[in-house]
């Protein structure tokens, strides 16, 4: 059958959710990924528009050749590529850190 | 060519067909799809003809600036990684509006989310059929019965046979296959044009600082490395726009709308759990970075070696440099690729929008989530599906005329203006609530289309010289300046969804099920788990 099975023993009563949102544990875990989410997304918006400001109103700036023809422009470019990617992958480390605490959180209240 | 890509994918649809039985199989493929898989599938959910035709063609008439866009489509997936696609798995279960229903009251919620996933569909899907339109009837122009019109036809069709027999399984592997094909097809453009340039990176720049390039009959150099040839203050001088403030506009659009468009959103549900949601986030990340780097060489390619005369329609850029490098077959061969590529995001549109309808609008704002029999959402979803790609035929064929981009960049930025600020607030705000999420969403969808019609993509005096395809729809001088509407929409979607809490009494049951929702979004328990099969 395909029928969707049950999801793991969610708590049955809203007290059950409360319980847990109020252990010390999930309130580290939300200022763990708040103190590491908002800072990272602050700088991304300001590299990416950095650029955007940079190539849109200070063009002569970004004009100047920097490895053969290559300007500034275009390696800031390929930078923001770069930048993406990494901030992906710091994140992915980050979450699986999240994770640990999350099943180990889990384990103490026996779901 | 065609046909082989057509009988594959049909192929693909029956063998799916037997496995979708049940609602979770056909909206959301059972949850079984892999990370992997998911990453390629969003990937070819993405990269639609905009991005493949559209930013090659851009590179190859104005260089850098083109480039721009392929920036800003790649950073937007930080968005999306950190912001929503966690959530969205943990909490959902087939459509964006599960989400912002799950604490807020679910009749009106759902109407608006789906009022706008429509909108933002039928917009995206109207622009790659128009495209798919102009595309095939250029390809086979010595065939004459085929016409724009038989194109978008033929792909409504098509794409209606793939989802609804298909399901969530047949999309997500016609995708799959079609962002194989096409990260194929670039690597091997990319190859034969650094063949040109003796693999030499230092030739091919010097090649492109100075592209010779015919206005008015004086040839000139021009270096296409350097910005400001389509939103410098110079090129955009003359249709009064207003330059980088529109180059700001469109990168909040990209970045933020991505995250809120609908076929992407629904992607998340097919995985069987956040982990693997976050996983086929950084896939795709992998998959459409080296794409949009390598547009670099499609787009300079073309800027080099060939004349824009060659080239003609700013669109064909990847195809006639095809031809150019591979002679006939490799033009059909890329042709292909790039009607597949249409295929595939119009059929993941589709999907979005009809599991949109038959979730949130039948099931739960007409029957008021009272319990529908087995298998009548699914039933549901199909017939909506057939109407959505008949609506997006007429409309089509209707406004053949009108400008492909605008209507893409219109639906970035309804899903920049509606969407993200409800989900980001309905995730981090305990305070927010029902009237607040209702605002928001119809404040950012009206205020992106009203500025969309003010704007010059819309309104514009043209000479009498100009060719019909290429008029204004409004004869007037434009009312707001920017092509894009995201500064300005965005903001006001904010807004509107802050006052219209604040404004409102306090929900009492939305902020007691915030534990619940919050414990649920973090940690994924109690969330939708795969099925077996």
């Amino acid at each position: 059958m395909n029928q969707e099975k049950p999801s793991e023993n969610p708590p049955s009563s809203s007290d059950g959710w409360v319980r847990i949102m109020n252990r010390p544990e999930f309130a580290q875990l939300l200022v763990a990924k708040r103190r590491f989410i908002v800072p990272c997304c602050v700088f991304f918006l300001l590299y990416y528009f950095a650029f955007l400001i940079l190539v849109g109103w200070f063009p002569d700036l970004v004009k100047k050749p920097v490895i053969g023809k290559v300007n500034v422009a275009y390696l800031f470019a390929l930078s923001q590529f770069v930048m993406a990617w990494g901030m992906a992958w710091l994140y992915m480390r980050r979450a699986a850190v999240y994770d640990r605490a999350v099943a180990e959180m889990l384990k103490k209240e026996n779901l | 060519m065609f046909l082989t890509f057509v009988l594959a994918t049909l192929g693909i649809t029956v063998w799916s067909a037997r496995k979708n039985t049940g609602s979770s199989a056909y909206f959301a493929a059972g949850r079984s799809i892999k990370g992997w898989q998911n990453g390629l599938a969003v990937a070819g959910d993405y990269m639609s003809a905009a991005s493949f035709l559209g930013i090659s063609g851009m590179i190859a008439f104005f260089g850098f600036d083109g480039f721009m866009y392929s920036v800003g489509f790649l950073v937007a997936y930080l968005s999306v990684l950190y912001v929503v696609a966690e959530p969205l798995r943990n909490a959902g279960k087939f459509t964006m509006a599960d989400l912002l229903a799950y604490r807020l009251q679910a009749r009106p919620v759902r109407a608006a989310a789906a009022f706008s996933t429509l909108v933002i569909s039928t917009l995206y899907m109207v622009a790659q059929m128009i495209g798919a339109g102009v595309l095939v009837s250029t390809l086979l122009k010595d065939y004459t019965w085929i016409t724009p019109n038989a194109v978008i036809v033929g792909v409504g069709v098509l794409m209606m046979v793939y989802v609804i027999f298909g399901g969530m399984h047949g999309t997500t592997w016609v995708q799959i296959v079609k962002a194989v094909l096409l990260m194929g097809a670039t690597f091997a453009l990319s190859f034969l044009v650094m063949q040109q340039f003796g693999f030499d990176l230092g030739r091919f720049f010097d090649a492109v600082s100075a592209v010779s390039v015919t206005e008015n009959g004086v040839e000139t150099a021009k270096n296409f490395l350097d910005p400001g040839l389509k939103f410098g203050i110079e090129a955009t001088a003359a249709t009064g726009g207003w330059g980088p403030l529109d180059l700001i506009s469109l990168g909040l659009a990209l970045v933020l709308g991505t995250a809120g468009l609908p076929h992407v959103l629904v992607r998340f549900y097919t995985v069987p759990d956040a982990r693997t949601a976050r996983v086929s986030v950084v896939w795709a990340m992998v998959i459409i970075g080296i794409f949009y780097i390598l547009t670099t060489f499609l787009g300079f390619g073309a800027a080099t070696l060939l004349t824009r005369a060659e080239i003609g329609n700013e669109n064909m850029a990847a195809p006639e440099l095809a031809h150019f490098l591979g002679g006939e077959a490799f033009f059909a061969f890329i042709s292909a690729v790039a009607f597949a590529t249409i295929l595939a995001v119009v059929a993941g549109l589709t999907i979005s929008a009809s599991t949109s309808f038959a979730h949130d609008f039948y099931a739960n704002v007409l029957k008021a989530g009272k319990e529908v029999p087995q298998g009548r959402e699914v039933k549901i979803a199909r017939i909506s599906a057939l109407f959505v790609g008949a609506i997006s035929i007429v409309l089509a064929i209707r406004l053949q005329t009108v400008n492909v981009a605008f209507l893409v960049g219109l639906a970035f930025a309804v899903a920049a203006s509606a969407n993200l600020p409800v989900i980001v607030f309905s995730v981090f705000w305990k305070r927010f609530n029902t009237a607040g999420a209702v605002t928001g969403l119809i404040v950012g969808l009206a205020a992106s289309i009203v500025l969309i019609v003010l704007s010059p993509s819309v309104m514009g005096i043209d000479g009498p010289d100009v060719a019909a395809a290429k008029r204004h729809l409004i004869q007037a001088a434009p009312i707001f300046p920017l092509t894009n509407p995201g500064i300005v929409s965005i903001p006001l979607g904010l807004i509107a969804a802050v006052l219209g809490t604040l404004l409102s009494k306090r929900e009492i049951e939305a902020e007691e099920k915030f534990a619940e929702f919050c414990v649920r979004t973090h940690t994924g328990l109690g969330a939708e788990k795969a099925s077996d099969h």
